[in-house]
């Protein structure tokens, strides 16, 4: 096969598979995770984390304004400490409190920011003071049959009373 | 080389000498390989004339298969998640695993098959028709000469391969699920882009690839220099070629994975 034709196919398979890979990070992928942007560092210390995993997204009103960079446990306070990696476009107040949620029912756990009415900002290396760990599935049904159970008195008088001035009851 | 007769144990003896011996050679090969590839860098035409030859030409089997089981990954994820009302997961579902396992890996099992063995079957005939031997006469390194240049036109070639494998495979996972059943396209794209990481799952899928060129290359060539001088000697080359490195992309993949995905 002549050099030039050869050159020439080799070329653009080259070109094609250099673009397949830049196609798979920029359109399949998401290459603006940060990377390139400027970020701080936060700590926040939680009772409980639930199941948020590093890299989580950190949202603020719904948009995502950084990610959860590690996670660890403090052994002298017994709390979890999160380190969140913010993108240095957002600042918030330093009275901004946190909070782990659940996107949909069943979704993946993020982080929320709910930003305060403080003057001065957070800055890198700040700790975020006002905190709402992640909600245990468990201990909510636990706490809810605990109140039903302590309500059930209460929820038998209330057809008791409606009896006395209706329909006359067994009683 | 067979001694006449032997016990049990001295042939399990026998065969475990010989494999390591076997695996002896080919490390030395491999090196030698690399050691001696700088002729072929300077003169990078012998390179590109074997990026022809295993990639240019393994282009359609490529990106044929990466439609189809991009299509068929579209389908049968379809079948399964609309079970959950989740068909939006279906991008997300579709580039995952083209990126992290399929792509890599179905690219790099085609290549073994049509690249992979047409580089064996060609040494083995230059072994067989003494054209190697021809070249040491000349001086002319034949490891150099012919070896190297096709090592390197493989590994260059089967990363290239396998990201136009997965880019395709998308592409045939978005026209049935996007096109033909009618999942919402602006959350197709924005949950794939939202659950794919640039380091995380293209990278490591691009690393795959290029440990799996490196490990088919290395053994089509090893079993191409290794085959015995015969019609017979070249066909069990080539079988041992495509069966061998088969095998070692699936155990490699097992333990990349293993190495990879863990878990954060």
């Amino acid at each position: 096969m002549e050099r030039a034709t050869l050159d020439f196919w080799v070329g653009l398979f080259v070109v094609a598979g250099l673009a397949a890979l830049l196609g798979l990070a920029l359109k399949v992928g998401n290459m603006s995770s940060f990377a390139t942007t400027q970020s701080y560092e936060v700590k926040a210390d939680f009772n409980n984390i639930g199941g948020l995993k590093i890299r989580a997204p950190v949202k603020s009103a719904g948009v995502v304004v950084g990610r959860v960079s590690d996670i660890h446990f403090d052994n002298k306070t017994f709390e979890a400490i999160v380190t969140l990696k913010l993108d240095s476009r957002y600042r918030f107040p330093k009275d901004t409190s946190a909070a782990i949620m659940t996107s949909g029912l069943l979704g993946e756990q993020y982080l929320a920011l709910d930003a305060g009415g403080d003057d001065k900002n957070l800055a890198g290396g700040d700790t975020i003071k006002i905190t709402q760990s992640a909600v245990v599935l468990e201990s909510l049904i636990s706490q809810f049959l605990y109140n039903k159970a302590s309500d059930s008195p209460k929820a038998d008088s209330a057809p008791a009373a409606a009896s006395t001035s209706g329909v006359p009851s067994h009683e | 080389m067979k001694p006449p007769k032997q016990n049990l144990i001295s042939r399990i003896g026998h065969s475990v000498i010989d494999s390591i011996w076997i695996m002896g050679v080919a490390t030395r090969f491999l090196m030698q390989v690399l050691w001696r590839s700088g002729t072929s860098w300077r003169r990078f035409g012998l390179i590109i004339r074997e990026i022809y030859a295993s990639g240019v030409l393994s282009l359609v089997i490529i990106i044929v298969s990466g439609l189809f089981v991009g299509m068929v990954l579209g389908l049968q994820g379809y079948q399964t998640l609309q079970t959950y009302g989740s068909e939006q997961a279906l991008g997300v579902l579709v580039a995952l695993s083209l990126v992290r396992e399929l792509g890599p890996v179905v690219a790099a099992l085609l290549f073994a098959s049509r690249a992979g063995s047409a580089i064996t079957a060609e040494i083995g005939l230059m072994k067989t028709t003494e054209q190697l031997k021809a070249m040491e006469m000349m001086a002319v390194d034949p490891i150099a000469r012919v070896i190297a240049p096709r090592f390197w036109g493989g590994v260059i070639s089967m990363p290239l391969l396998a990201a136009i494998f997965s880019i395709v495979g998308v592409f045939g996972g978005y026209l049935v699920g996007v096109v033909l059943i009618g999942v919402d396209e602006g959350s197709f794209w924005s949950q794939m882009q939202a659950a794919v990481d640039v380091r995380e799952d293209v990278l490591n899928g691009v690393i795959k690839s290029v440990v799996f060129g490196f490990t088919i290359t290395a053994i089509a060539l090893f079993e191409g220099f290794d085959a015995m001088p015969t019609a017979e000697g070249i066909s069990r080359a080539t079988t041992r070629t495509v069966v061998t490195s088969s095998l070692a992309i699936l155990a490699l993949d097992f333990i990349l994975t293993a190495f990879m995905f863990r878990g954060v």
